[in-house]
């Protein structure tokens, strides 16, 4: 026993952990297998996703066709890929002119830009305050033509993707304004002023936008003094702009509640008067903090714009409905449909993905 | 002394009128009710003025005269020769009906997709990731066109009708789903259920005391749930088990028998739960993460085990913060639902549509959808505070 001497024992080889704990295994183990509860899990969604994904691509991609000169020639077990071939530009951009598309199309690529540099937090300020009326001209005289030798092209033939972007967008930059105008009515000291604020907010805020919608394309022309008309297209965009500020000027009180009294006790000890201070100390401060929920109200009212499909306005849902109506392509509503959803999700899982990093780079001060 | 007390009393100088305050506010708000009450009354001289030119009557004597026109499916009675009024219940009833039925479902979708998303399991979170990200990025009458095209259209006439389970058949003219015939002794056990009900809340009431008292637990739920499950088996077996399901049966070129809802409110009903659903999990999850990881470790190290944990501690807490924008989901599921009108169900709004159509009385009838919606708002946000009262934490 007295002669084990502990220096000389020779230290052992260092042993690899269990390749059951590590590598693909050890993951597969604690992420799929860790329980009994777990592992039927897994079974159940494994059996799931068997039963559903192999029929979904031999549709989707093996039995597809992607050419064929009429819907005859594209019948078979898969998707049919040339419909959408055939009819993606009247999809995109509808009634527009044939000859003269690519003026939508350089009118979507406007407002992409335009929502790309925006989403640069170093370009904002009063650049883009520049940069976004300038585009929105630009997109007008694509739009409506009639200078620069465009031909002219009334509002009723304005569809597809260009639609509904110029609903949501300008939808949401007339709404702002009047939303802080509401948000601030609703926490003025005039009760007058209070109540008519919140009964608004409230009033469009407790009905469906498709009433609102109906009220527009309806009543608007009711409550005109007779003789004057206007444009359909003009009645939608009032309708959304109307909602929309509802709905904003809910997101802009939060951001008016969390400012410190402090600031606006500072802000009067200053001896600024209600509209500087509001301006200058309390408005800056409140907009930066709802920024997020700001790009989630865009998201909604983007898809919102869907709805204008009820008041037979051709956005990008519509024409992809009515190019279904085509007799010679006839039964392919899943491939159109897919298409356009497709679109749609790109533009919203963008913006959701945006708004939440934004959300995390804004809470990085006040995390612990 | 007497020197100093004299001293000079500052009164205020009263301000000029136009920067008094108080005296400038009492101005702006006569000028801007003024200003409202200009445009109210500007807008509604132009439409008086427009109803006269267009010949329309006004007020809501509409409604008691005949609808002529058929409604494709009811809950009460309605034939084309009741009244517009008529008409209208028909359309509130399948709005409330399918909102209700949408609401349940999509709670219970959203909770387990949420659940799912916080699961340790790397695929089952994965995938109620995936749905959530699918649909909560798609407006919502473009998922109702697609599954209304896919009911409709895609799926095979009734003679060759799909059977995913054995008596539910999915065809091109609805669902079909097989129901029990209606025997006496399921009104016996309605009742039954009834006393069930009673006596779990005794119960639960006896065992809450005793544990304030005496700290001894008694397993009151187990015993509720046994005996609400319990009572009503028993009396189904004492009355010999009368059960006889109606089973749907192709009979020429439809089905008869069983209980079928049409493609439109299988469409509307399914898009209005998996998109709802897919808010409602991410609201769950938020409300889940709110909960601060200290206060489960501060209940395991109190001894409770995990389902007592989620219930006891995590869950009291989590719904706190998850109520307020449930409550916003259920309104907008109610409010949503007017997009039948898309696919042609017939809610309230794709009646009122009608209505005004075949009427004119545009006024009437928006004013009626939006009376019926601010009320259902109302009505939802008025329960849903009175429940978040009852689950708040009680403060000091």
């Amino acid at each position: 026993m007295a002669d084990i001497d502990i220096a000389q024992q020779i230290p052992l080889a260092a042993q690899r952990p269990p390749v059951i704990s590590t590598g693909v295994l050890g993951w597969l183990r604690a992420n799929l297998f860790n329980s009994v509860f777990n592992t039927i899990l897994t079974a159940l969604a494994v059996y799931l996703l068997v039963v559903t994904i192999p029929p979904l691509i031999r549709w989707a991609f093996i039995d597809a066709i992607w050419d064929a000169p009429n819907g005859q020639a594209c019948r078979g077990a898969g998707a049919c890929w040339a419909f959408i071939g055939e009819k993606f530009r009247f999809i995109l951009f509808g009634r527009f002119p044939f000859t003269q598309q690519w003026r939508p199309l350089v009118a979507v690529v406007i407002f992409i830009l335009l929502i790309l540099v925006s989403c640069d937090r170093r370009l904002w300020g009063r650049g883009l305050t520049l940069l976004w009326p300038a585009g929105l001209v630009l997109v007008g005289i694509l739009m409506w033509g009639g200078v620069f030798g465009l031909p002219y092209v009334g509002t009723e033939f304005w569809s597809g993707l260009p639609l509904t972007l110029i609903l949501a967008v300008i939808g949401m930059v007339f709404a702002f304004p009047l939303a802080i105008l509401l948000a601030l009515g609703r926490r003025s000291q005039l009760p007058a002023v209070r109540v008519v604020c919140v009964g608004y907010i409230e009033l469009v805020r407790g009905v469906p936008l498709i009433t609102v919608l109906f009220m527009a394309s309806v009543m608007l022309p009711l409550f005109l003094p007779p003789g004057i008309t206007i444009d359909k297209l003009l009645r939608a965009q009032t309708a959304f702009i109307l909602f929309a500020a509802a709905y904003l000027a809910e997101v802009i009180r939060g951001g008016l509640q969390a400012i410190p009294k402090g600031q606006i006790e500072a802000a009067d000890a200053l001896g600024l008067g209600y509209w500087r201070r509001t301006r200058l100390i309390v408005l800056p401060q409140a907009l930066a903090m709802v920024i997020p929920p700001l790009v989630n109200n865009f998201i909604s009212a983007f898809k919102n714009t869907a709805l204008v499909l009820i008041i037979g306005l051709f956005d990008l849902l519509n024409t992809a409905n009515t190019s279904l109506t085509d007799a010679s392509w006839q039964g392919f509503a899943a491939e159109a449909y897919i298409f356009t959803a497709a679109i749609y999700f790109c533009f919203c899982f963008f913006m959701s993905r945006y708004s939440q990093m934004l959300e995390r780079t804004f809470s990085q001060g006040r995390r612990r | 002394m007497a020197g100093e007390t004299a001293a000079i009393s500052i009164q205020p100088r009263r301000p000029a009128p136009w920067r008094d305050p108080r005296l400038r506010g009492v101005v702006l708000q006569i000028l801007f009710v003024a200003l409202i009450l200009g445009i109210i009354g500007f807008l509604a001289y132009n439409t008086t003025v427009n109803l006269r030119r267009q010949n329309i009557a006004t007020g809501f004597g509409f409604l008691d005269r005949e609808a002529a026109f058929g409604i494709g499916e009811s809950l009460i009675a309605y034939t084309p020769a009741d009244t517009y009024a008529r008409a209208f219940l028909v359309g509130l009833t399948n709005t409330l009906y399918v909102s209700a039925i949408g609401i349940v479902l999509a709670t219970i979708l959203g909770t387990v997709m949420g659940l799912a998303r916080l699961s340790s399991n790397w695929l089952v979170a994965k995938l109620a990731q995936i749905y959530v990200e699918a649909f909560r990025n798609i407006p919502l009458p473009l998922q109702l066109l697609f599954w209304w095209g896919l009911l409709r259209g895609s799926a095979p006439s009734p003679r060759e009708a799909w059977e995913p389970l054995p008596g539910l058949f999915v065809s091109n003219r609805g669902i079909l789903l097989p129901v029990p015939r209606g025997d006496p002794a399921f009104l016996w056990m309605a009742a039954a259920f009834a006393v069930a009900l009673v006596i779990t809340y005794a119960v639960l009431r006896w065992a809450r005391r005793r544990q304030a008292e005496t700290g001894r637990q008694f397993p009151a739920g187990w015993v509720g749930l046994g005996l609400a499950l319990g009572l009503p088996l028993a009396v189904f077996v004492a009355l010999g088990a009368p059960l006889e399901l109606e089973w749907p049966v192709l009979r020429g070129f439809n089905f008869i028998g069983g209980t079928a809802f049409s493609p439109e409110f299988g469409a509307l009903l399914i898009g209005l739960v998996i998109y709802t659903g897919s808010f409602i999990a991410e609201i769950v999850r938020a409300g889940i993460l709110a909960v601060s990881w200290g206060q489960s470790e501060a209940a395991m190290a109190l001894g409770l085990r995990s389902g007592q944990r989620m219930r006891l501690v995590v869950l009291p807490q989590a719904l706190r913060v998850i109520i307020p924008p449930m409550t916003s989901e259920y309104l907008s599921l109610t409010k949503n639902s007017s997009l039948a009108v898309i696919i042609g169900y017939p809610d309230l709004v794709s009646i009122a549509n009608t209505t005004m159509n075949q009427t004119g009385q545009a006024v009437e009838g928006i004013a009626m959808i939006m009376a019926v919606y601010l009320a259902i708002s109302l009505l939802i946000s008025l329960f849903m505070n009175l429940y978040n009262r009852a689950v708040a934490l009680v403060e000091r």
